[in-house]
């Protein structure tokens, strides 16, 4: 008759023999299955908010850039003044500053069109005032006088108006502060659940365990040996829970690229887009994912060990 | 090797289940604890293995203050101790080898070290043909065996048994005894924790401490 453990490490099916070390810490001990899959869960929500904070960042600086490389000049029309010189001359004084590329003055067409969205298209505009805009491209490699545009323009045309989009950035910049704020908060707190639950299943693990942890005591093991013993099973699990729910997260990224370059002829396609870019994390958003993960397998493994440790400091 | 100065302990509020307990364990004695059962053989015993802490007075172990003593002391201390549980402590899902290995595994030798001494102590006890079975196939008599063996392992200087003969019929108690004896002429300080008054009396020249009312009374 012979017992077979419940997960005996290798013997040489010959002889039944077995000189390999058994885990000290029953495989079975420890609240494996369940552990691994919540971790996983956790790592999948840790990646999935940081993977959607680096989404948002990156589009928040890609709209910044793109408004931050323009202003506008608005010219209102004024009794007694002929808006198209006015427009014309606005764009002459623009275009002869430092710092802008490229002066664009849109036509009456062109400016009654931007309404159209609001209006409607097809309408009869041109009893109403329709405002004239002057597009300035700004040179990024020189600098521009913004107070001295402001103030030629001033002195030339007192119906003009200079708009650097300050107020627009203002609130981008709110905007993807918040986001940021909100995504490393959620991020804590799938941390910190993830980090009770490990403390948990420690505890749970350590309390499966208490006999062996004494005969382990008795018979001369120090407190860093039974730690490790805990922490190899909790790495593992961490390792595991940490590689799925980190490679869900990057499948699911990958998916929602792929779903996204359908979407795009799409005007909700654009909208989302617009928002969040091609929801392509590229390589550093992929390694942020393996990281995370990694990460996750270190802090559990670390976690148990210190309960364990906190936990056998207090016996004798 | 172990002295103990009025020692007495109580669990949080209650009476003193030990009091004024005093004596010593010289190398190479062998002893006897003795007393009825629920006297508080084994509390004595965990006393000396440090896993308890007296109420008061003073327990010195191999030269040491108990009281001065942190983890890692302790942990020395107790592998110059090797202890024999009533209910044997093996772990069942480690095989008979692997628990009497488990001292110098604990202290991360390499098996391949250790392997001949652990394999040869099992034979001396008994146990050549047992060495990779689990604990929960073997005989009283063997785990008992085991349990002795995964004492020796280590050449204690001091070995605590507790009711060693407990679960084994008379023969085999024999045998364990003169497992015992032999461990301590090869120089080994041995306390018995039996109520086996019959035991006792085959070995009439052991030390006798025994234990009632809580207090401590020494025949030597």
């Amino acid at each position: 008759m012979s017992y077979v453990a419940p997960r005996p490490s290798e013997p040489n099916s010959a002889t039944g023999e077995n000189w390999v070390h058994t885990p000290l810490v029953p495989r079975e001990s420890v609240a494996g299955a369940a552990l691994a899959i919540v971790i996983a869960i956790m790592t999948f929500l840790a990646a999935l908010t940081a993977g959607f904070a680096l989404l948002l960042g990156g589009a928040s600086r890609e709209w910044r850039g793109a408004v931050g490389l323009e202003m506008t000049i608005q010219v209102a029309p004024k009794p007694g003044r002929d808006l198209d010189a006015d427009a014309a001359q606005a764009a002459k004084i623009a275009a002869g500053f430092p710092g802008v590329a490229e002066a664009r003055a849109f036509t009456q067409g062109q400016s009654e069109e931007l309404l159209s969205p609001w209006l409607g298209a097809g309408l009869d505009l041109s009893q109403l005032p329709v405002p004239r805009m002057i597009v300035l491209r700004r040179d990024s490699s020189k600098k521009l006088d913004e107070i001295g545009l402001r103030s030629a323009l001033d002195t030339a045309l007192p119906n003009a108006a200079l708009d650097n989009h300050g107020a627009w950035m203002q609130r981008l910049d709110t905007m993807a502060q918040v986001v940021v704020g909100a995504s490393v908060g959620i991020f804590a707190l799938v941390l910190t659940a993830m980090g009770l639950a490990v403390g948990f299943a420690t505890r749970g693990a350590m309390a499966g365990n208490k006999d062996i942890i004494e005969a382990l005591h008795f018979v001369g093991a120090a407190d860093g040996f039974i730690a490790r013993q805990f922490q190899g099973h909790f790495l593992r699990l961490g390792l595991r829970g940490g590689a799925a729910g980190g490679g869900a997260a990057a499948l699911m990224f990958l998916g929602l690229n792929l779903l996204s370059r359908q979407w795009t002829t799409s005007a909700s396609g654009e909208q989302a887009e617009a928002l969040f870019g091609s929801f392509s994390l590229g390589w550093g958003g992929m390694a942020a994912i393996a990281f995370i993960s990694v990460c996750v397998a270190l802090l559990t493994g670390f976690m148990s060990r210190a309960i364990v440790f906190r936990a056998l400091s207090r016996l004798r | 090797m172990v002295r103990f100065e009025n020692v007495g302990l109580r669990y949080e509020m209650g009476a003193e289940i030990l009091r004024d307990i005093s004596f010593d364990i010289a190398p190479r004695t062998f002893q006897f604890l003795t007393g009825p059962s629920g006297a508080g053989k084994t509390t004595l015993l965990r006393l000396i293995l440090l896993s308890l802490q007296p109420t008061r007075g003073l327990i010195t172990l191999f030269g040491k203050d108990s009281a001065s003593l942190d983890k890692t002391a302790i942990t020395a201390l107790r592998r110059k101790v090797g202890v024999v549980f009533q209910d044997f402590r093996l772990l069942d899902h480690l095989t008979t080898y692997q628990n009497v290995a488990l001292p110098l595994r604990v202290q991360e030798k390499d098996e391949a070290s250790y392997r001949a001494e652990v394999t040869e102590l099992m034979h001396w006890v008994g146990l050549g043909e047992r060495m990779h079975v689990y604990p929960p196939v073997l005989s009283g008599g063997e785990k008992q065996r085991a349990a002795i063996a995964r004492a020796l392992i280590m050449r204690p200087e001091l070995l605590l048994a507790d009711e060693p003969t407990g679960n084994v019929d008379p023969s085999m108690a024999r045998r364990l005894m003169r497992l015992f004896l032999e461990l301590h002429k090869s120089g080994t300080s041995v306390v018995i924790a039996t109520h086996d008054l019959g035991l006792m009396d085959q070995f009439d020249g052991a030390r006798r401490l025994v234990l009632g009312d809580g207090r401590l009374h020494i025949y030597d």
